[in-house]
């Protein structure tokens, strides 16, 4: 008893503490905590915003001096480095004859990602069907192993491979035979690069990229049908297409709508891979095999050149591209997580989707 | 007959996602296999005659080091605050602007690490800049899993605890952080293999160096894995382009080992917290 009162005083243990704890009060070193973990908890939201500012103001200059030609024009020339005559728009001087058009890199993106999105999306959802209806319990862990083993991959080593091995391998054999839709659709009618350098093989292994992060939505959702209603469909007598089409489907359907955003935003964004397979043309694709370039490829090859502009508008033009490509998959992410905040919070994953 | 043809379909998905991450991995590691020898690992880029990847080894673990000192504290935090502290709503808000973080192209957070830092506070090309651009990338990642590894710890931890009259950071301390312990380590770990992976936020920021990394934290370029790949297969001698190979082969291994140990952690971890549950 008297040990009990002693401690109770030294405020460490005994009725007190455990009446101050069951109210929900904090010690000092609790607040010390509190307070140093939640700055540590603000820093992403920080560093998000000082990401936004930093880009719109070093695009500044930028959009001034390029105004709308910014959208219109699919011409990037950073100016004549050698040349004292400066060209001037809106007040803004740049080296002679710079013209900082993004046309092409939004046409690159634009097409390389959404290509990505078509493949990938009925590939994820499919297999993951086969996974979860017809693949028994014991092999749906090694064989998911390969959705991480896909999503760990870096991207310079997709960039690699698809340089040195599926480039090579798609324009001898696969590229031959899909060309014969230019028959019927202009656009995929040849030619294409010898290695297979160019939009399509960029857009093929950007699917790849992608497939980890909606697959794994998807993987997690199908898991939470109800059983009730899984059951049901099958003691109405329907096969397990049909339980699928009426049950799972309906069920998982705006969670893979919001991973394919999410995938999207990712195919956007990718750089490196793109920039060693799409084979760096300043110029819209001339057709689906063709080379070109997109918005993240473009600031990753540029930027050294950039730095040698002596006026410096060179870097102000690659930070409107890169505000744009920001601005686009910011978009994309929040319209993606904002969706499946209605439907659960956890499903989407984080980053690269491992 | 329409089912069928649908489970055909289905099954042909799931072996268009399992062949290629078969032919990726194997495919790198066979380019790679001939490269192979001791000598990458004694001697640099540097050396003209028998080119190594010593400096380029030793980059990329410095950086991974740089990582975990950096972000790794703040996103552990992080993560306890959103678990422990964080009111309901704020809670939300902070979570979804760090997932909302890790959406951001690699690319633009190199691109604005190197106006901010680089040419901003004249670090100059480093390995702080390098950190920083890392950390930011990899900072989501570490937050989330550290949530998950806390708010994932039975109820009856928490009861027992607050029955003893715990103060908070004592109950964190000593009884959600050992069950909680392996999923942030199996977090950092995945979070590590991430950041080796990457190129496009360490091209402007870290740069390239043929040498090997020094104590000197600014002012200084680095090498690293990923750029030797990135660079070498785009130069026309097949000496380089082995070198590539060889730089592929490596950071694959090191990403697999990575990845695969923080799956055995948290695997194992899974099965511990379960049966601390009464």
């Amino acid at each position: 008893m008297i040990l009990v009162r002693r401690r109770a005083g030294g405020m460490t243990t005994g009725p007190a503490r455990v009446e101050r704890a069951a109210r929900g009060d904090l010690t000092i070193g609790d607040r010390v905590l509190q307070w140093v973990s939640g700055i540590a908890a603000t820093v992403p939201l920080a560093g998000l915003g000082l990401i936004l500012s930093i880009m719109i103001v070093w695009a500044i200059p930028a959009i001034i001096y390029s105004g709308t030609t910014f959208f219109t024009s699919d011409k990037f020339f950073i100016g004549n480095l050698y040349s004292t005559v400066l060209t001037t728009h809106n007040g803004i001087s740049a080296p002679h004859g710079a013209v900082y058009g993004a046309l092409t890199f939004i046409i690159g993106t634009f097409f390389t990602s959404v290509i990505a999105l078509i493949l990938a999306v009925p590939i994820s959802v499919g297999g993951v069907l086969m996974l979860s209806e017809w693949i028994p319990r014991r092999l749906e862990g090694p064989l998911s192993t390969f959705l991480e083993l896909l999503a760990g991959i870096p991207s310079v080593v997709f960039g690699f491979w698809g340089l040195t091995v599926l480039g090579p391998l798609l324009s001898q054999h696969f590229y031959p035979v899909l060309s014969h839709l230019g028959a019927i659709i202009p656009f995929f009618k040849g030619p294409w690069a010898y290695n297979g350098q160019g939009m399509l093989t960029a857009s093929l292994v950007l699917t790849l990229m992608i497939i980890p992060i909606i697959a794994s939505t998807t993987r997690e959702l199908v898991k939470r049908v109800p059983v009730l209603a899984r059951e049901g469909a099958l003691a109405l007598g329907m096969s397990r297409y049909e339980m699928v089409r009426v049950v799972t489907i309906p069920y998982v359907r705006t969670g893979i709508i919001a991973s394919a955003l999410l995938g999207w935003g990712r195919a956007l964004g990718e750089t490196i891979a793109v920039l060693l397979i799409i084979g760096v043309a300043f110029n819209p694709p001339a057709n689906i095999y063709g080379t070109t370039s997109t918005l993240a490829s473009v600031i990753a090859n540029q930027l050294d050149e950039a730095l040698s502009d002596f006026t410096g508008m060179a870097v102000r033009a690659i930070a409107e591209l890169g505000l744009l490509l920001l601005i686009i998959s910011l978009l994309t992410n929040l319209a993606g997580r904002l969706i499946v905040r209605r439907i659960s919070g956890e499903a989407l994953p984080v980053g690269r989707g491992i | 007959m329409r089912g069928g043809i649908f489970w055909v379909l289905c099954g042909l998905a799931l072996l268009i996602i399992i062949a290629p991450a078969v032919a990726v991995v194997v495919s790198v590691l066979v380019k790679a296999a001939p490269a192979l020898r001791w000598s990458l690992l004694t001697n640099t880029t540097q050396d003209v005659q028998n080119p190594g990847l010593q400096n380029a080894i030793l980059g990329t673990l410095a950086f991974a080091i740089g990582v975990l000192v950096i972000a790794g504290p703040v996103g552990i935090l992080g993560g306890v605050y959103l678990a422990e502290f964080a009111p309901r709503r704020l809670g939300g808000t902070l979570r979804f602007f760090s997932e909302v973080l890790a959406g951001v192209p690699s690319i633009v957070v190199g691109f604005v690490i190197y106006v901010a830092l680089v040419i901003g506070l004249k670090w100059g090309y480093s390995i702080m800049s390098g950190v920083v651009a890392l950390s930011l990338i990899i900072l989501p990642y570490i937050i989330k899993t550290t949530e998950v590894s806390f708010t994932q710890v039975p109820r009856s931890l928490r009861e027992a605890a607050a029955a003893l009259g715990l103060s908070k950071i004592t109950t964190i301390r000593k009884v959600l952080l050992p069950p909680a312990l392996p999923g942030i380590v199996s977090g950092l770990v995945i979070a590590i293999a991430i950041s080796t992976g990457e190129t496009a936020p360490l091209l402007f920021t870290a740069n390239f160096s043929n040498f090997n990394p020094t104590p000197q934290l600014f002012q200084n370029p680095v090498g690293y894995l990923t750029y030797v790949t990135y660079y070498y297969i785009g130069l026309p001698s097949p000496h380089d382009q082995a070198l590539a190979s060889a730089a592929a082969g490596i950071t694959i291994l090191m990403i697999l080992v990575l990845i695969f140990g923080g799956r055995l952690i948290t695997a194992r971890s899974r099965r511990m917290v379960a049966r601390l549950d009464v």
